[in-house]
């Protein structure tokens, strides 16, 4: 396995996150909520992990031995839905029945409605549990799938993800890589004001985890995480990315008002053209 | 005096460990309590202690039924339902995930340790959860049925377990059927409908009522959701009068799922043994069921009421 991405494979996943960005902002338009800041800055985390990393086949969504994801931080269920439609899990037509009745794409994550789900969440701080579960299971079952977890950093106020982390690091599940969007936004204002959890990075360290510090918006690094958590033996990775909060449309990024809050249609059109 | 229902369990995960390798068992902090330390010894490799953090032992348990693994969750019925509460709720039962929350030391005699411990509203709390099936064991033998069921079943299973030893209700030839009640005596005045630790006292209070020139029907209630519908009311049409009793809040439990079957389909009078919707406090078992009005004679009192209040 290559350290760095390819160059056709870097402008793959530049058009696929120019894809993912844009049906993020027109679904959350058409639903007429959501959450567009922090399914942005998760964008670029989660086309590598789809498109050049994670061993998941849209055909056959509940393989057992497929690679499994876990969006921790559910709010940002947009930014998933469009990473599956773009891998071809369901069509691009569904997004836009995001948060409406009877649609397959529930307001937060839900298993057992959509394809490529693979865990419901949604309430801030249960899903790395989740997450050390399933790490848990491939052990058990002597499969070598990996598991990836997304947690916010407001959710890392939530003491739950503490005791999943000193779960995961006594057990050793050196199978599990999860990732800190570190965008430094939540609802109410900055995590550093609201209630801080920094320093993050010596946070899991004394956890006993692997941690890896990179820029979460560039491929190259955040494609280098993950394959050096792979070799990482007898501990699970964390990978502080540092994010920017509505990352790709300049009137989005590091406002906080655009946590849960859906553009109007001339926004929408402006954004669409600016992410081109 | 047979055993605790938790004492059972731990036997029968240690059977059910035998013949499915996809069981694992997860506890926190309380395996020597929960009897899964029965399984432990034996199966190791399948048996995670969590530590004291009941939360991510709730979602550790539905990552591990998202993979295919049957796990059983234990700790005190007042940190499952409680403290881990919305776990259960949200990571396990909205995906409808396939673990089983065996709770132990529920209701008032867990005893000596007071009101902190004492789960009384833990029925209360999983039967308003969509997906969650409740049952509460009355003894031993019930227990390992209810267990080998919860493992067969695919779905979340809420297991009501006790600290306490109790007299065994069953004998050879019982068959445990999920969601069916069990006539365990039969009248015509009344129905006494019970469950866990108060079907043996239902039992004797039945007898007691024989002396007092009344007969009474008595039904052990083990699966509290989904309640068995048609025993309760052939029972309200048949004895014309119910007392339900548990060693739960009055709110909530056994009580309220057998009011909601009587206002809708046939009602009568009816009176609920359980908590009065108060905390519990220190004591022994016996003293606190004493206290608190979970008696023989309590039952006996509440049936005399019920009748009188016929028609």
């Amino acid at each position: 396995m290559p350290e760095h991405l390819s160059e056709q494979k870097l402008s793959e996943l530049v058009s696929r996150a120019k894809s993912v960005r844009k049906n993020i902002i027109k679904m959350i338009t058409e639903a007429k909520s959501g959450h567009p800041g922090g399914s942005l800055s998760a964008a670029d985390i989660l086309v590598t992990l789809y498109f050049a990393e994670m061993k998941v086949d849209p055909h056959r969504p509940a393989d057992a031995e497929r690679d499994r994801f876990v969006l921790c931080k559910g709010h940002a269920a947009p930014v998933l839905y469009a990473t599956l439609a773009e891998k071809g899990f369901f069509g691009h037509d569904e997004l836009s029945t995001l948060r409406k009745i009877d649609s397959r794409l529930q307001g937060h994550p839900s298993m057992k409605d959509t394809p490529g789900v693979d865990m419901s969440t949604g309430s801030l701080g249960q899903g790395l549990s989740a997450a050390n579960g399933m790490a848990l299971a491939a052990r058990l079952d002597g499969k070598n799938y990996r598991v990836y977890a997304l947690l916010g950093d407001g959710e890392l106020e939530e003491g739950q993800v503490w005791e999943a982390a000193m779960f995961a690091a006594h057990y050793k599940l050196d199978n599990l890589t999860a990732f800190v969007d570190f965008n430094g936004l939540q609802i109410d204002g900055p995590v550093s004001e609201i209630m801080s959890p920094l320093p993050i990075p010596e946070k899991w360290r004394a956890f006993g985890w692997h941690v890896i510090e990179i820029d979460g918006h560039d491929y190259q690094q955040i494609y280098g995480a993950i394959q050096a958590a792979k070799t990482v033996k007898g501990k699970p990775t964390m990978v502080v990315a540092k994010t920017v909060k509505g990352r790709g449309v300049a009137c989005m990024e590091n406002v906080c008002d655009w946590h849960g809050k859906a553009p109007t249609a001339e926004e929408c059109s402006n954004m669409l053209e600016e992410l081109g | 005096m047979g055993k605790a229902t938790r004492e059972a369990y731990g036997e029968a995960l240690r059977e059910l460990g035998r013949e499915n390798k996809n069981i694992v068992v997860l506890d926190a902090d309380l395996s020597k309590s929960t009897k899964t330390n029965v399984f432990a010894k034996d199966f190791p490799e399948r048996f995670f202690n969590a530590g004291i953090a009941e939360q991510n032992l709730m979602g550790t348990a539905a990552g591990l039924a998202a993979a295919g693994k049957i796990p059983f969750v234990s700790t005190f019925a007042m940190f499952a339902c409680g403290r881990a509460y919305e776990q259960v709720r949200n990571s396990i039962s909205y995906p409808k995930l396939n673990v089983k929350i065996a709770a132990t030391h529920a209701g008032l005699t867990v005893g000596e340790d007071g009101a902190t411990h004492q789960a009384i509203e833990d029925v209360a709390l999983m039967r308003a959860i969509p997906n969650m099936t409740v049952i509460v064991p009355a003894d031993a033998l019930e227990t390992r049925y209810a267990v080998a069921w919860a493992a067969q079943y695919h779905g979340p299973v809420y297991l009501r377990l006790g600290r306490m030893a109790v007299p065994d209700v069953f004998g050879d030839g019982y068959e445990f059927k999920h969601g069916k009640a069990v006539e365990l005596a039969n009248g015509a005045d009344v129905t006494l409908i019970a469950n866990g630790v108060m079907v043996a006292p239902a039992r004797r209070a039945a007898d007691e009522l024989i002396a007092a020139g009344f007969s009474a029907r008595v039904l052990n209630m083990h699966t509290v959701k989904p309640v068995d519908k048609e025993a309760v009311i052939r029972a309200a049409q048949d004895t014309g009068a119910i007392v339900t009793c548990e060693e739960h809040s009055i709110i909530g439990g056994l009580g309220s799922a057998v009011a909601e079957v009587l206002v809708e389909n046939h009602p009568v009078p009816m009176e609920r043994v359980g908590v009065l919707d108060v905390f519990g406090e220190s004591g022994t078992p016996d003293a606190l069921l004493a206290k608190y009005n979970l008696t023989v004679a309590d039952i006996v009192r509440a049936a005399k009421r019920v009748i009188s209040r016929k028609e």
